[in-house]
């Protein structure tokens, strides 16, 4: 959902949910996060050697998932330029299955208004398989 | 080994510029899931206002990435890179990087801190573009696991 303007900032209420989206995560999604990012550590491609360090399985660039789920704020406020201040917390790896993937759900919403600026700070919650994998995701958003 | 508690307040060389590319831009913004036009179309980011395309919020982690190979490669901060974790991560801007920009990092060593056996290392990688001005900030939390 592209907007052709952005939204009015005297419009927005605390609390009010402003995009919801979901987005799938495949080994090809990795593969190709890893050469646009020139992150190449292994344990996002290889099983054998993300289990070697204890983990389940391949996971996700947290980059990555941190990339993916602002876009639906993108598209929501009509251009990335308006995005301020973006910071997130890793809290939990998007473990990524060689044949089923993953689905990361995103939704975001007022979290406070800044109104002598203008910027609305937009809250994320993105879980995956119901449990939330960034915390304190926060999107400062510089409105009109 | 263990982190180094006396590289905190440490400033690094800045990095060799690196030119944002139109390409780039594109192929950072598909691997993101973007499908904002003013990333991939430059008749649109001209008629958003910009000079060429936008890059996705999270792009300055490319610049910002130079940054941490010299963190990692600094020969007294004991930083054993298998033992890194991305604890947290911000990106603060100035403005929006739009292809060709030629950009410019330099870190600073914000704090370390000891946890319960781990040490938090919090990254700050200052970007700025050919003209000095600053563009935005990219800070990295990585927490380095004690040794077992």
């Amino acid at each position: 959902m592209i907007q052709e303007s952005a939204p009015l900032f005297t419009e927005l209420e605390v609390g009010q949910i402003v995009a919801e989206a979901g987005f799938a995560i495949t080994r090809e999604s990795l593969v190709r996060y890893a050469g646009a990012s020139g992150d190449f550590n292994a344990i996002h491609y290889r099983d054998d050697i993300a289990q070697s360090v204890g983990l389940a399985g391949v996971l996700a660039h947290g980059m990555l998932t941190m990339g993916a789920a602002v876009q639906p704020v993108v598209d929501w406020a009509g251009d990335p330029g308006r995005i301020v201040d973006y910071q997130v917390r890793f809290t939990r790896p998007v473990f990524v299955d060689a044949t089923e993937g993953a689905v990361v759900n995103v939704v975001a919403k007022v979290g406070a208004l800044d109104t002598e600026n203008t910027v609305a700070r937009i809250d994320l919650t993105v879980t995956c398989g119901g449990e939330t994998v960034l915390g304190k995701a926060q999107v400062r958003v510089s409105l009109v | 080994m263990s982190v180094n508690p006396e590289i905190e307040g440490r400033v690094f060389p800045p990095t060799a510029p690196y030119l944002v590319g139109r390409e780039k831009i594109r192929e950072f913004a598909r691997a993101v899931l973007a499908s904002s036009p003013v990333n991939f179309d430059v008749e649109a980011a001209r008629a958003a206002g910009y000079a060429d395309l936008v890059a996705p919020p999270t792009f300055a982690v490319v610049v910002q990435e130079l940054t941490l190979r010299q963190l990692l490669a600094e020969p007294d901060a004991g930083i054993d890179f298998a033992r890194v974790v991305h604890g947290e991560q911000r990106f603060s801007f100035s403005r929006p990087i739009v292809a060709g920009d030629e950009l410019t990092a330099t870190l600073t060593i914000a704090s370390v801190k000891s946890l319960g056996g781990h040490s938090m290392v919090t990254a700050e990688s200052s970007i700025v573009d050919a003209a000095g001005a600053h563009v935005v900030t990219a800070t990295s939390t990585l927490v380095v696991r004690g040794d077992s």
